[in-house]
């Protein structure tokens, strides 16, 4: 970058290009294109791809590297090893095809899994020789845009052919034909210490969950119990006193164990000193005795087992305590922490390093940390999770091929020598089918690795292109939704800027399920090794030569990198000054994080996967490192947002960097001290959130409400909407971008796949049916297709071919005498489908299928086709007319004909559809006013709705009355307005236009009633707001009934109105009535008009006889026979409930007899 | 030109006042309002101001609200016209589905006169009278020979914009003579009906029938026809000449002069139609008590713009045929209240 300044002296003069010495510098404009660019790189949904791609690329190879070689129980000299891994580009897993190139489009459309092969590159013995080669072990399903895709860095007209949307944000994958998101999921950090307060017990405990790579996780606990502390693993069947603990570590001095803990501080000392006492007490002072204290009390694990290499059962596995003990403390007790060659010092000091946050949290309230607090979060995304599964699905796959080969080599004699690659190839599908079913059943069941989890995966919503989007950065959280407790719902401050504040959905799941901000990045791992050197190399020293004297001196700060401590400082802040230097100059990724604790007097290093983090511009002697010229160069298209973080303009802050930093929200808040500048304020809403203008005027549940009702709006949905056959689909007639946009608008691309259109507003009263936010719609803009919407919905059927050789086949329509075909099928073809383009009439056959009427007869073995068949077809059953769109004959993979068959119905708004703004106000439509009854405005514009003005006091959606004023001046003016958050277009500017186009400056028009013709006496609020049809329309809902279908069983209506079910007079309804008196009422609801039943009752015995007319010869008498007293003498008619006549059948089958005790009405 | 201030609607800051009118018999006392011919002859005015090819402005004076909605109300919605009704689809492979594109098909202004033809009742048969029918048979093709480099569709396709131009007319029975010069066509041709790429078709048949804006906005013959009321301000004390410009600015342009010597105020009584009313003016405090404005309620500035066969001059005249129909109607109806004896049934609308 060139400076042109120091060419000539012109800013010596008193005016410089313009300025004077005393104006304020001008700050960066269009700092905001920093947001697209970052977004050109890294897109919306980059935390899934990258995961993905990491996994695919790095972890599975470790996932293999760690489960290498295969040997034989039966031959020694036979051993098979995976040398490597890799993951081909999705294809077709069929034969016989001319490309086996598979698009995402076609496995949508076929029902088939977008997936490419795994590969492994193996070595292993045959016979005397060495073989390699390459063999496919199964298939992965491949991430839509991820590297592997086949969609990633196409251009538009690529994409296009492939009949994919350029919008599309992918990050899901396909199964089976449908859309599948695994979601991101929410936990606590893995490897650090917590240390919390139970407030109501008193107890102070620090916890460290380890993970490490091979997936074993468990949980080491340091708490205080009665003001002693102890040491609780789960391994370890009863709390062992930490002194004892520590010792067994091997800090067998009293001394050494008090300085590793308390220091030389004496309040510290005070705390502890109680423990060291016990340890005597209990008669520990060695080593060997505290390994015997700890050995005795570990659980002994045998079995599933995998350590120990024992399990040969009985007196070889027994093995003395301290055995036990050093085992279970080095291989399960904080297993993340190394223990190289028994070497117990960094395992040690990190026990006395939670003895002493526990400790100081004892000493100190305030010295516990905060679970909620988003730095002490992890993000767990598809990445890791299908590296588990792949890890689970690995280990399977190789045991049953070890016993496959075992069971070959254990024949004495071949004629051949064996080779395994044979056996590989008859290994079944065990990877793809547990991939597949995984992903389409949600279900993450892993035994090896005791994970347990349902429902990781969703169905990606395709109702709105917000919807899809939205559902890409959700993220869920793992606590209980049940559990009353608020912490963890509520909005966190360090989440400023990673989550969203708005998009949270209400009620049960409230605060627990997020959702990203626009410019979060989640990190991928990143290898530790050259972190740790580069540590040593600024200066650390080596922790393992340091005494707790040292570790705990004044001004001596602890390094950590991961969690692990790896050595101490003296010059924290040159060190962490020296750190970012590095990574700033790109010698570090840029992902990772360090930071200065300085309350826990340490500095933190981390790179693991799954933090929350984003980009700030860095700013320098109090000024921002990115200037005008580099903002240029980004304009001019000739820099990118890498280019920046290479130059050290920008770097990413992790939420506990953050908090080393001092973070200017505008560059006129720079002060000396600050270290960096927001890139855009509004970039601390998220994609959805990021729709609503002016959302800074707003209440905030109100835009919270936006975010949920956003994601059910009818628009577009993708450029390739009318290729898509799914289940179902709304779609907008005519779709607009909205007047007042946003920068986010545009960013994600909600302008050109819009969901709403721009209606004409007149907030007044009007008839009476606009009360409960109602909306009165304008019928001639109906006419003319405002809010029209199509409902697009798949009926899909196999055409099967069955194992006994049948098959089912389509057939032609069935005619009546005259020859002609009935009315029902009268648009079926000669191939036995619909004709694309006809109209369905409700109760129409639209597929035309027949199936044999032995399919399920497995000891057929006649003449396939001369098999008497059974229709089975499809027919319509919506309650209104729809058009066929679109018929489409393909094959699954597994060879059966699929048809898919897509009906549409354009539907006009009618009463009761609903609508809503984008501010959270939904209404429905309460009443339709031809354009003549419209009021109108001196320029003779009539509104499409009139909004009830009740709707604003108890709301104050201030944004939304900003909206409709931006939008008028917008139309006035031409051109389009931004409602950006904390920015946008100002209320004055618009004033202003509105008062140069001859409009009231409050937006307040003077209408006249196009009732009366009369002025009316008030001015009305006018002008156009964005508004969005939601999908719930009365058409689906609307339901009566007079009679029907009943339940087999209780012979009551069937309930719902899928099954055309009754509306139920329920309790309280019941109540009502009987605290009436409605007597005759309640007879006829609850017996007459439900399941009223003649049943013949004895009155000897009271019992249920059988009922007359059954068998009338058999019983002689009219009035029944009753099989107890064998007599058709006392038998009475009554009217019972059904569901009573099964009460007493039911008692009567648990041995009690339910008698009926019968009088006339009238005594 | 100082007005009747019973005739004025006052225009307030925040409110609108006085905006009945008041002159109906018994109102206020002493006087009489009764309703005279003679009386409204003389106060009824219609002046037009400007007329174009497609809208037409113009004053109408002396009349109460409710007529001069009325009026208003007939145009929008019950001066008949002619639209596309029924669409026969043979063959729609355009993106565009069948019921949309028929959506747009109904909604082209068709250049018929309604006169011509007779209303298509439920029942009726389908007559050279009642229906008009127009054929389309559209395919958009590759261009041949297309410009070097070319990307535009322009350029590279033949017929990828199915406009309303598209539409050929069809006479049936004694149309052709009927309509002589004048055959039924779109009044614009170039409306965009739906973009199509090689190998899409669409061949259509159309039936237009005549019916009127109530049934659905498509027969509406105006885009829209709508009034205002002649604003009035009246300055009640002399302007500051300090405020002459900023007084001037709150009005539109040319409502208020400034004397160029003497900076006096006035309103320029020939311009005055032309404010927007603003109420700009009573925004600014240094204008408070200066100032009234009003608007005067029985002179209405008529604006109607038509968007069908009709001429615009044509349409008011055709709106006050329909309203002496129903005016037919409800006498007639109004008599055999009187005189029950007569048997037949009044017909609205005939």
């Amino acid at each position: 970058m060139e400076d042109d300044t120091d060419a000539s002296p012109d800013w010596a003069q008193p005016n410089w290009k313009g300025l004077g010495i005393s104006d304020p510098i001008k700050s960066v404009e269009d700092k905001w294109l920093l947001l697209p660019a970052f977004l050109k790189v890294k897109g919306l949904v980059k935390q899934h791809i990258d995961s993905f791609d990491y996994f695919v690329n790095a972890d599975i190879k470790n996932v293999v590297k760690a489960n290498a070689k295969i040997t034989s129980d039966v031959d020694p000299r036979f051993w098979l090893k995976f040398t490597d891994i890799h993951i081909g580009f999705p294809d077709r897993n069929e034969s016989g095809v001319a490309t086996q190139q598979v698009t995402p489009h076609e496995c949508r459309l076929r029902d088939i899994t977008y997936s490419a092969p795994i590969i492994v590159t193996i070595m292993y013995t045959r016979g005397k020789n060495i073989v390699k080669r390459n063999a496919q072990i199964g298939r992965i399903p491949i991430m839509l845009r991820s590297g592997k895709c086949f969609l990633s860095g196409r251009s538009e007209e690529e994409l296009a052919r492939m009949s994919e949307c350029p919008l599309d944000p992918g990050g899901y994958f396909i199964v089976k034909g449908t859309e599948k998101v695994i979601l991101v999921q929410e936990q606590l950090s893995k490897n650090r210490i917590i240390v919390e307060r139970d407030p109501v017990k008193g107890v102070v405990q620090a916890s460290c969950t380890s993970s490490t790579h091979g997936g074993i996780k468990s949980k080491t606990y340091v708490v205080t119990k009665k003001d002693r502390i102890y040491l609780r693993h789960n391994s370890i069947s009863e709390d062992v006193p930490i002194a004892i603990a520590l010792k067994a570590l091997g800090i067998q001095s009293d001394k050494e164990v008090l300085l590793l803990t308390a220091g030389s501080d004496e309040a510290y000392r005070a705390i502890f000193a109680a423990n060291l006492e016990d340890a005597a007490k209990l008669g520990v002072f060695t080593r060997r005795q505290a390994l015997e204290y700890v050995g005795s009390r570990v659980k002994v694990n045998r079995g599933g087992g995998g350590w120990g290499g024992g399990g040969g059962g009985g007196a070889a596995g027994k093995r003395p305590a301290w055995e036990e003990a050093l085992e279970a403390l080095a291989t399960l007790v904080l297993s993340h922490v190394p223990v190289r060659g028994l070497d117990f010092r960094a395992k040690a000091i990190f026990v006395a390093t939670m003895t002493r946050r526990v400790i100081a949290a004892v000493h100190d309230e305030k010295m516990v940390d905060d679970r909620d607090y988003v730095g002490n979060k992890r993000l767990e995304l598809a990445g890791q999770l299908l590296a588990l599964l792949f890890e689970d699905l690995f280990k399977t796959y190789q045991s049953n091929l070890k016993s496959a080969i075992d069971k070959v080599l254990k024949k004495a004699s071949r004629t051949t020598e064996y080779d395994a690659f044979k056996t590989m190839q008859f290994m079944g599908d065990h990877i793809s089918a547990g991939f597949v079913r995984a992903i389409s059943t949600g279900n993450w069941s892993l035994k090896r690795f005791r994970m347990e989890r349902a429902g990781v995966t969703h169905v990606l919503s395709r109702l709105s292109f917000i919807a899809a989007l939205g559902m890409m950065t959700r993220i869920a959280s793992q606590f209980e939704k049940t559990r009353k407790v608020s912490g963890p719902r509520a909005l966190q401050p360090s989440q400023w800027g990673m989550l969203c504040p708005s998009d949270t959905p209400e009620g049960e799941a409230c605060g627990l399920v997020k959702n990203l901000a626009l410019m979060t990045h989640i990190t991928t791992d990143v290898d530790e090794e050259p972190i740790v050197r580069v540590a040593f190399m600024l200066g650390v020293e080596d922790i393992n030569l340091a005494t707790g004297a040292e570790i705990y001196a004044p001004h001596v700060f602890v390094v950590y990198v991961n969690g692990t401590i790896i050595g101490l400082t003296r010059y924290p802040a040159r060190f962490v000054a020296a750190f970012r230097k590095l990574r700033r100059a790109r010698r570090l990724s840029e992902f990772v994080s360090v930071y200065i604790n300085h309350h826990q007097a340490a500095v933190h290093i981390a790179s693991d996967g799954g933090r929350i983090c984003r980009p700030a511009v860095i700013v320098e002697g109090g000024v921002s490192r990115v200037r005008r010229e580099h903002v240029d160069l980004l304009k001019a298209n000739k820099a990118s947002f890498d280019d920046f973080l290479k130059l050290g303009l920008v770097e990413y802050l992790d939420v506990n960097e953050e908090n080393d930093a001092y973070i200017a929200l505008y560059e006129s808040d720079i002060t000396p001290s600050t270290t960096h500048l927001e890139i855009e304020p509004f970039t601390l809403l998220g994609a959805v959130a990021g729709l609503i203008p002016y959302p800074h005027h707003n209440q905030s549940p109100r835009n919270t409400y936006q975010c949920a009702m956003g994601k059910q709006a009818i628009g577009a949905i993708g450029y390739n909407q009318l290729r898509r056959i799914d289940t179902l689909l709304y779609l907008s007639v005519y779709p607009q971008q909205p007047m007042v946009k946003t920068r986010t608008i545009e960013m994600v691309g909600y302008d050109r796949l819009p969901a709403g259109q721009n209606a004409v507003v007149a907030v007044m009263a009007y008839s009476g049916y606009d009360i409960e936010d109602a909306l009165i719609l304008n019928k001639a803009s109906l006419d003319r297709g405002y809010g029209r919407c199509q409902v697009f919905r798949k009926n899909a059927t196999l055409i099967r071919k069955y194992p006994n050789g049948t098959f089912d086949r389509l057939a032609d329509a069935v005619l009546d005498d005259s020859g002609v075909p009935l009315k029902k099928y009268d648009i079926i073809q000669g191939d036995g489908l619909a004709g694309v383009g006809e109209r369905v009439d409700p109760g129409d056959i639209f597929i035309n299928k027949q199936t044999p009427t032995n399919a399920t007869d497995n000891s057929f073995t006649g003449h396939a086709a001369a098999v008497p068949y059974k229709n089975t077809p499809m027919s319509y059953k919506a309650p209104v007319a729809g058009n066929i769109d679109k018929v489409m004959i393909s094959d699954t993979e597994n060879e059966q004909t699929l048809i898919k068959v897509l009906v549409r119905q354009t539907r006009r708004p009618e009463l009761g559809d609903k609508f809503s703004s984008r501010h959270g106000q939904k209404g429905v439509c309460g009443l339709i006013v031809g354009q003549e009854d419209m009021p109108f405005g001196d320029g003779g514009v009539c509104p499409d709705t009139i909004m009830n003005p009740h709707g604003f006091p108890s709301r104050m959606t201030v944004g939304k009355m900003i909206e409709l004023l931006a939008g008028k001046a917008g139309t006035l003016s031409g051109s389009l307005q931004y409602g950006t958050a904390f920015g946008g277009s100002k209320v004055e500017d618009m004033s202003r236009i509105l008062v140069e186009h001859g409009f009231s400056y409050a937006g307040k028009d003077m209408l006249t009633s196009g009732i009366t013709g009369e002025p009316m006496e008030a001015y009305v609020y006018f002008g156009p707001i964005y508004y969005q049809k939601l999908k719930h329309m009365v058409m689906d809902k609307m339901h009566a009934r007079a009679r029907g279908p009943r339940a087999t069983l209780t012979r009551q209506p069937t309930e719902g109105r899928s099954r055309e079910g009754g509306l139920r007079l329920g309790e309280m309804e019941r109540d009502c009535l009987i605290g009436y008196g409605a007597t005759q009422l309640l007879l006829e609801r609850l017996m007459i008009s439900s399941d009223a039943f003649e049943v013949a009752a004895c009155e000897g015995c009271g019992l249920m006889g059988r009922s007359p007319g059954a068998n009338a010869s058999a019983g002689g008498g009219s009035g029944g026979w009753c099989t107890y007293c064998k007599s058709a003498k006392r038998m009475a008619t009554l009217t019972i409930p059904y569901a009573a006549k099964l009460l007493f059948q039911e008692l009567m089958a648990m041995n009690v007899v339910p008698r009926l005790v019968l009088a006339d009405a009238g005594e | 030109m100082s007005i009747d201030p019973r005739r004025l609607v006052g225009v307030k800051a925040e409110r609108v006042t006085n905006i009945s009118s008041t002159d109906f018999p018994g109102h206020y006392p002493g006087e009489d309002h009764s309703w005279d011919a003679q009386k409204f002859k003389q106060n009824l005015k219609v002046q037009v101001q400007r007329v174009s090819n497609r809208s037409i402005d113009f004053d109408l004076v002396g009349v109460d609200a409710s007529i001069a909605n009325a009026l208003r109300r007939i145009l929008l919605a019950e001066v008949p016209t002619i639209a596309i009704e029924h669409v026969y689809v043979y063959d729609n492979t355009t993106v565009i589905q069948d019921e949309v594109l028929a959506h747009r098909m109904g909604l082209i202004p068709l250049d018929v006169d309604p006169d011509m033809m007779t209303t298509l009742l439920p029942g009726d048969d389908l007559t050279d009278r009642n229906t008009l029918v127009f054929k389309v048979d559209f395919e958009c093709t590759r261009n041949p020979r297309p410009p070097p480099g070319a990307t535009e569709p322009e350029d590279l396709y033949l017929n990828h914009e199915l406009l309303s131009k598209h539409l050929s007319w069809h006479p049936e029975g004694e149309q052709k003579t009927y309509f002589g010069n004048h055959e039924p066509q779109p009044t614009n041709g170039d409306i965009v009906l739906a973009k199509l790429r090689p190998g899409q078709r669409v061949q259509m048949d159309l039936h237009a029938i005549k019916s009127v804006g109530k049934d659905h906005a498509k027969f509406s013959p105006v885009a829209t026809a709508s009034y205002r009321i002649l604003p009035h301000i009246s300055i009640l004390k002399p302007i500051p000449k300090e405020h002459a410009k900023k007084f001037q600015q709150c009005f539109a342009p040319g409502v208020v002069d400034i004397d160029p010597t003497t900076h006096a105020v006035s309103i320029n009584q020939k311009f005055v139609r032309n404010d927007t009313v603003t109420r700009e003016v009573l925004r600014h405090p240094e204008f408070e008590g200066y100032v009234e404005l009003s608007r005067v309620r029985d002179h209405f500035l008529f604006n109607i713009e038509s968007e069908s066969a009709y001429e615009p001059a044509r349409l008011f005249k055709e709106s006050i045929k329909v309203m002496k129909a129903k005016l037919a109607t409800v006498r007639a109806s109004v008599e055999l209240l009187r005189n029950p004896t007569r048997s037949e049934d009044v017909v609205m609308g005939s």
